[in-house]
């Protein structure tokens, strides 16, 4: 007795707990990985997955087994040229083995284990450190918003797509084509049946059966469905991205030679973070990298995290500079703008009245959101205290101190606030 | 001359239709030749199923854990880039016997594979003395549900972490939690769940007797008259039973998860066993059976084609030297070894005679029966292995001796070879040799507890030294007081002393 199961419809997820141990069991190996990924790549692509490399020593589970050595007989195949008493050099891999050396050709070191997650994954392992709320998660994880659009028709669908116009005069259609070669032969019975008539008495067989096949013939035309399942039209409808509006990131940093790696790393994921965000919201974003010390210069983001320079600090150059570029190529009406900024704090002592007044009165009015973070400084200087009185005046003003990756998402906590409501 | 039968649907895509029609002929076949099989559950999965199961180590059900997910995340890997192939099928020793055959197999290697694994494999799972003696196919699917709830439930009780870590030691221990000569029973899942809450109650109170404090004058005389006393009597070789009846700290639950761990090794173990013999059979049988039904007319001669390369490509034998070598290929020999003892039967030469005088007597059906009922690898290569087989498979030993310079070869396959090829290549599938032997010596009952290990060396090889610590430290982790592993000599010297936890060597004054 056999019997055939076809399981292709099962789910095929069952191994999902145990990967998931796996990538927790590796965690701070897969962290590093992220955070070396992190550092190569561009704020932009943040959106896929990632390769982890872990070491083999780790990954290995040990059991008791022989190491090489002692003196082993083995028994081959393929034998083309010995006999007895011959002698073999050794081979230069000292596995016990013996002849054939073995190599590995499958693109990775004999003692690593590489293994890929996907764009979810890492993004969860980038949150992980932002501890940012899981429905903010789950919003920055969040496709485009699509919206349905009619575009004709369909055969299949959900009733209540049904087009009932469309679909009764589809009918319509069907009954009168397959009715019509039954009426054309109504139509030459009942001839002939009135030309019997005259010749023949009112009960001849002949007569019968004529009257018998134009009622059969009747009744098949009342037998044709009047709407069947091919008859039926959907209506279908489309996706398409919700079209919406473009925005304008400007990533602001200070480069001045107090800024290290540390602290660029941090200014990173914030600028990621804003990132994220704005693409949840916008179709189309444009990223804007002005660098400054006491000079502001717009840069690719290659330079912008990767070139070092010394020297005091002016912000407000950074800022003017900001203005001067709304201005130039971005009417307000048709962009949304954004401003990042990170800084250690250090500014020109003379210059912090000069920002303050630059943002109050020029740049708070024409974006959506402007923060502010300042990473690791020893103690708030000049620059902190004139923020704090735009931040008094505008509420679209956030700004923080970081010290660790967790108190990144504070600054930004305003944004996600105003749009889950 | 060909027999008349119904030809079968001949296109190379499976149907459903098609699949019952090739499975009924394929049984029918195997009825003539006597195979006695459990009914068949036949199941087609896909790709990313067969990896599934591949990462729960071949059984439909199974708890979660780390490792397994690296077994699927490294399988996945290769087989999305193309480095390695799905395997066609998979077998389930169980009652009735599942097989998994993957939906991307064309209507030839379905029938191959219905003719392999249902009827193969499945005859050999229902009929060898080991699968008899050592597993129980009834029970074992319900016995994995059983360990899988249970193992959940002590998640939640106790923590993943907790019971990740007892598997972790688990895992490293389970080729040693094997019982080789004591006869496990048969019970069902609701048994087995009674019982489990009766055990833990009873365990609990026969280690706390073992380890018995309260002080009794009359038996510490009695002991120090009595030093030489061992604990264990005899040698334990099952390592987790022991740990399981006698280690000190642990909970009645952990107990429990090491008892399923050392059931599922043991399930395992005719498997590891019989490698060479179960596919030899299975491959035999594919071959055979869909001969027969080329025979009878049932497929065409693009089916045969199609076989044809399929089967030589699964029992090619690469020679030593080529570099992708990676052992002797069990398909090919068990293919070779069922093949030889049809052919001593139907038409023997003299050497057969000479060499297996009773085999050359016996009707060929029955000879097979036989060999597939009563052996395991290593007695099966010892009883069957022919001259002719060994001259095919140009078979040569060699000696790989690290205090000689060189490798020497010590036979081939050459009339003074035959005995001593067939004595090492058994040798070469005997568990007790490929795999070191350890076993519980003794324990230190009355004093610090301490437990000893004794590896007794084979051909003097070392155990590997690194992974030997950290299964020492798996094992510390269970026993709870320090681990001694020595090293010795067939001869009962010392040769090295393994720690756990590691101290400072005693200093040599």
């Amino acid at each position: 007795m056999s019997q055939f199961i076809d399981r292709r419809t099962n789910g095929r997820n069952k191994s999902t707990v145990s990967r998931q141990r796996f990538l927790n069991r590796f965690k701070k190996q897969i962290k590093e990985s992220i955070t070396r990924a992190l550092s190569q790549r561009s704020i932009t692509d943040i959106h896929v997955g990632e390769k982890i490399t872990v070491s083999k020593k780790d990954i290995n589970e040990p059991f008791f087994h022989h190491a090489p050595g002692g003196s082993i007989s083995r028994v081959f195949p393929g034998n083309k040229e010995y006999s007895v008493g011959d002698t073999i050099a050794r081979p230069p891999s000292s596995q016990q083995q013996g002849p054939g050396g073995e190599a590995s050709d499958q693109g990775e070191g004999i003692d690593e284990f590489t293994f890929e997650i996907n764009k979810d994954e890492f993004l969860d392992f980038f949150f992980e450190d932002l501890e940012l709320p899981d429905l903010v998660k789950t919003e920055l994880k969040a496709l485009p918003q699509f919206k349905n659009v009619k575009s004709g028709l369909s055969l299949y669908g959900s009733p209540s797509n049904i087009n009932i116009t469309r679909s009764f005069r589809k009918a319509l259609g069907r009954r009168i084509a397959f009715g019509t070669d039954k009426r054309k032969k109504i139509k030459i019975a009942e001839d002939r049946l009135s030309k019997l008539t005259k010749n023949s008495g009112a009960n001849s067989p002949r007569r019968l059966r004529l009257k018998k096949y134009i009622a059969f013939m009747k009744e098949k035309i009342i037998a044709i469905p009047f709407i069947d399942t091919f008859d039926i039209l959907y209506n279908r409808t489309t996706k398409q991205i919700n079209p919406s509006t473009q925005a304008i990131m400007f990533c602001v940093m200070d480069v001045s030679g107090s800024m290290d790696e540390a602290k660029k790393d941090m200014a990173k994921r914030f600028f990621i973070l804003l990132y994220l965000f704005l693409t949840r919201t916008y179709q189309k974003i444009k990223i804007i990298f002005i660098r400054h010390h006491t000079s502001a210069k717009e840069v690719d983001e290659q330079e912008f995290f990767y070139s070092r320079e010394t020297g005091g600090t002016v912000v407000s150059s950074a800022l003017e500079l900001i203005y001067d570029i709304i201005i130039d190529r971005y009417a307000t009406n048709d962009w949304n703008i954004y401003v990042a900024q990170a800084s250690d704090g250090d500014n020109w002592n003379t210059d912090s009245p000069y920002c303050q007044s630059l943002l109050k009165e020029k740049i708070m009015p024409l974006v959506q959101y402007y923060a502010y973070i300042e990473i690791m400084p020893r103690h708030h200087q000049s620059l902190w205290n004139s923020y704090l009185t735009v931040k008094e005046e505008h509420n679209n003003f956030a700004m923080q101190t970081i010290s660790k990756p967790s108190d990144i998402f504070t600054v930004l906590h305003a944004l996600f606030k105003r749009k889950a409501s | 001359m060909k027999m008349k039968g119904t030809l079968l649907p001949q296109s190379s895509e499976w149907t459903f239709e098609s699949l019952l029609l090739y499975e009924k002929a394929i049984g029918d076949i195997a009825k003539e030749f006597h195979l006695d099989t459990y009914s068949n559950q036949i199941e087609v999965i896909s790709s990313e199923q067969m990896i599934d199961l591949y990462a729960s180590t071949g059984l439909p059900i199974n708890y979660p854990h780390w490792s397994f997910g690296k077994q699927f995340v490294n399988t996945e890997k290769l087989y999305l880039k193309g480095y390695t192939n799905l395997s066609y099928e998979m077998v389930i020793n169980s009652n009735p016997c599942i097989s998994y055959l993957l939906e991307e197999n064309s209507m030839t290697m379905q029938a191959i594979v219905i003719a392999h694994a249902c009827y193969g494999h499945n005859s050999f799972f229902k009929n060898n003395y080991l699968f008899k003696t050592w597993t129980n196919a009834e029970s074992i699917i319900d016995y994995m549900v059983f360990a899988k709830n249970y193992i959940h439930k002590c998640e939640q009780k106790y923590g993943a972490n907790a019971v990740e870590e007892l598997l972790d030691a688990c895992h490293a221990l389970k080729n040693y939690g094997v019982d080789r000569y004591k006869r496990p029973q048969k019970i069902s899942l609701h048994e087995e769940e009674a019982r489990q809450t009766e055990r833990a109650a009873y365990r609990q109170s026969q280690v706390n007797d073992l380890w018995r404090t309260i002080p009794n004058n009359f038996q510490k005389k009695q002991n120090t008259s009595n030093k030489k006393h061992r604990f264990p009597k005899e040698p334990e070789e099952n390592l987790l039973y022991f740990l399981e009846k006698n280690a000190p700290l642990l909970e009645p639950w952990q107990r429990e998860i090491i008892r399923i761990s050392r059931k599922i090794a043991q399930y395992f173990y005719p498997q590891k066993l019989t490698k060479v013999m179960n596919e030899g059979w299975a491959t035999f049988w594919h071959y055979t059976i869909i001969n027969e039904l080329y025979n009878r007319n049932m497929v065409s001669d693009a089916f045969m084609m199609d076989f044809i390369k399929n089967h030589t490509n699964l029992v090619y034998q690469l020679p030593y030297d080529n570099p992708n070598y990676f052992g002797i290929n069990p398909y090919t020999f068990g293919y070779n070894l069922f093949s030889d003892i049809n052919r001593m039967c139907t038409a023997p030469t003299d050497e057969d005679r000479l060499f297996f005088p009773e085999l050359t007597q016996q009707k060929p059906l029955e000879a097979l029966d036989f060999a597939m009922r009563n052996f395991k690898d290593e007695s099966f290569i010892l009883q069957y292995l022919s001259p002719k087989l060994m001259r095919d498979l140009k078979l040569f030993a060699i000696l790989d001796d690290e205090k000689a310079p060189n490798i020497k070869v010590t036979a081939i396959h050459n009339s003074a070879g035959y005995e001593s090829l067939r004595q090492l290549l058994s040798q070469q599938y005997n568990l007790a040799f490929v795999e070191p032997n350890i076993q519980i010596y003794d324990v230190n009952v009355k004093d610090d507890r301490s437990i000893i290990l004794r590896h007794v060396q084979t051909d003097h090889r070392p155990l590997d030294e690194e992974s030997t610590e950290k299964v020492l430290h798996y094992f510390h982790s269970l026993w709870g007081f320090d681990v001694v592993l020595e090293s010795v000599s067939p001869e009962g010297t010392v040769l090295k002393i393994f720690r756990c936890p590691a101290i400072a060597p005693p200093s040599n004054a």
